[in-house]
């Protein structure tokens, strides 16, 4: 039964993700990675790792690629540009790629795969997420402090970069909205409702 | 043959967590109809069956006879795949849901994570479906979605994180029992503000009333579904509502102690019950109806502002307090 589910997963992920790097569409091959991301978590659950399952979709596709999405609907994706210089790119491009599977070679080499028994299957009561918690706080805790601290200065730089202050913008402030009293905007006026008209 | 069996059983199970679903679904906009025309003090639906209760099948019977007009452009795949995507992640997160103590699908130890991960797919039945329809106003719709969506899920996740610290789990049954005790340890107690935060940053999840410039019809006639006719959009309205529901059990299970009695200790009506559960979801949902009946729709920008300037600083402090309340032993509730 987990076989044929894990066969049935992995099945998917292989052709969504010759499909990210195959169709025409920007957009369509954004969808094929949040595919390639959704079926990696469910295989991520079959090896028992679910808290890092679900966090792979909360994180990569419930709101990276909600963004990458955003963009890439956003921006009009002229296919014939990008044609333009395959030749001139293609050597660099394939040297790139040598040295990158290269090094995954080096990191995932035959010793990754077979000749290991099956970790066994954890007792019901095992919690993987509190597990990964004590470790992330107490043996890693300084990687893990000095990782989240890296993160915050991209985000930081990231809105420095982008942030522009515009001449002239017509901006509401809304404290002062909120701070408005009757007497400022409404004047009540005693008009008298019968008037005697002078006769000519 | 075991594991045949063990697959049937699993379905069964299925579709008694979801045929209840889907019947809520059908009467909660008749539900929604007759309390904002009692609001607005008129009568609402009343001609299908006595007082209007036949309504819903009136409603499923037109919509399922009517065309689904695909327009020219549209690409054909993802234009019907979007509605799918939008039910499938509002009826997939019922799988954790727990609805007393061993009346739970899947009793998973991140029950929360998930409910959270897959809520969260659904934002991309509304981004396909603006971007296959080919149409300006639908694609308007769902960069207004996904936007607000993003936004709103930070707020919201901090929310939740106050939940996780107060009761060391993000199991939904191990986080009902830890509010055991009366009604002063459950979570709305000491995480006042965390709950009403919470509801109202799942309104603008669902795209609710105020928060549905989604749909903005004075602005962008329907938002992302302007193009969608029939079952599709009946489909798609589904999805909103079972998503509705899913919000407010939520908030019903992590806030409001889930199946426990408000009355713990008294005999009878002290006793743990789903009884207790359908009322507090059923408050939840006559929240989201009276919001409708009483606020006009937000400007964008204000949404904006109030998610990521309101909410997001008040849940950290308030985050804060709470871990404070735990790690010293301030915490009155069974941690």
């Amino acid at each position: 039964m987990e076989t044929f589910v894990f066969y049935v997963f992995s099945t998917i992920l292989m052709v969504a993700a010759v499909a990210v790097i195959t169709v025409r569409n920007a957009v369509q091959a954004a969808l094929s990675l949040v595919l390639v991301f959704f079926t990696s978590a469910a295989l991520w659950v079959l090896l028992e790792a679910e808290f890092l399952a679900v966090t792979l979709v909360v994180v990569y596709v419930g709101a990276v690629m909600v963004l990458f999405l955003f963009v890439v609907m956003m921006i009009d994706t002229n296919t014939a540009i990008l044609r333009e210089g395959f030749t001139k790119y293609l050597p660099i491009g394939l040297l790139v790629a040598v040295v990158m599977a290269a090094e995954m070679l080096m990191v995932v080499g035959s010793q990754s795969f077979g000749g290991h028994a099956l970790p066994l299957p954890h007792p019901a009561s095992y919690d993987n997420t509190a597990e990964l918690g004590a470790v992330l706080y107490t043996t890693y805790v300084y990687p893990f402090e000095i990782a989240s601290v890296i993160l915050l200065v991209a985000i930081v730089a990231a809105i420095s970069l982008t942030l522009r202050r515009r001449q002239g913008i017509k901006r509401q402030d809304p404290a002062q909205q909120v701070a408005v009293r009757r007497e400022d905007r409404v004047r009540l006026v005693q008009v008298p409702t019968v008037r005697d008209i002078p006769l000519p | 043959m075991s594991e045949l069996i063990v697959v049937i059983w699993t379905v069964i199970k299925i579709l008694a967590v979801e045929l209840p679903l889907l019947a809520a679904v059908a009467w909660l906009p008749y539900a929604e109809r007759k309390i904002i025309g009692y609001m607005q003090i008129r009568i609402g639906p009343n001609r299908t069956g006595p007082r209007g209760w036949l309504q819903p099948i009136a409603d499923a019977m037109k919509l399922m006879f009517k065309e689904i007009t695909i327009p020219a452009q549209a690409n054909k795949f993802l234009f019907l795949l979007a509605p799918l995507i939008g039910i499938d992640a509002a009826l997939a997160a019922w799988a954790v849901i727990p609805f007393s103590d061993t009346l739970v699908l899947s009793n998973t130890n991140v029950g929360l994570l998930y409910v959270l991960a897959i809520s969260s797919m659904g934002v991309y039945s509304i981004i396909i479906a603006g971007w296959a329809s080919n149409s300006k106003y639908a694609l308007l719709g769902a960069m207004r979605s996904a936007a607000q969506m993003v936004s709103y899920e930070i707020a919201m996740g901090f929310a939740l994180v106050g939940v996780v610290i107060g009761a060391h789990s993000l199991n939904l049954g191990v986080i009902v029992n830890a509010q055991k005790g009366g009604i002063l340890d459950w979570f709305c107690v000491p995480m006042f503000p965390l709950m009403v935060i919470y509801f109202i940053s799942a309104v603008a999840e669902t795209n609710r009333a105020p928060f549905d410039v989604t749909e903005g019809e004075s602005e962008i006639v329907a938002g992302f579904h302007v193009e969608y006719s029939g079952m599709a959009f009946a489909v798609f309205f589904l999805a909103e509502y079972a998503n509705m529901i899913l919000v407010s059990m939520l908030a019903s299970l992590l806030f409001l102690g889930g199946w426990l009695s408000p009355f713990e200790g008294i005999p009878v009506i002290g006793e743990p019950s789903i009884f207790w559960l359908l009322l507090k979801v059923s408050f939840f949902l006559l929240l989201y109806l009276w919001f409708r009946a009483t606020f006009p729709r937000y400007r964008y920008d204000q949404i904006m502002r109030l998610g990521w300037k309101v909410f997001i600083p008040i849940t950290i402090v308030w985050l804060l307090l709470i871990a404070l309340m735990v790690v010293e032993g301030w915490a009155w509730w069974k941690v």
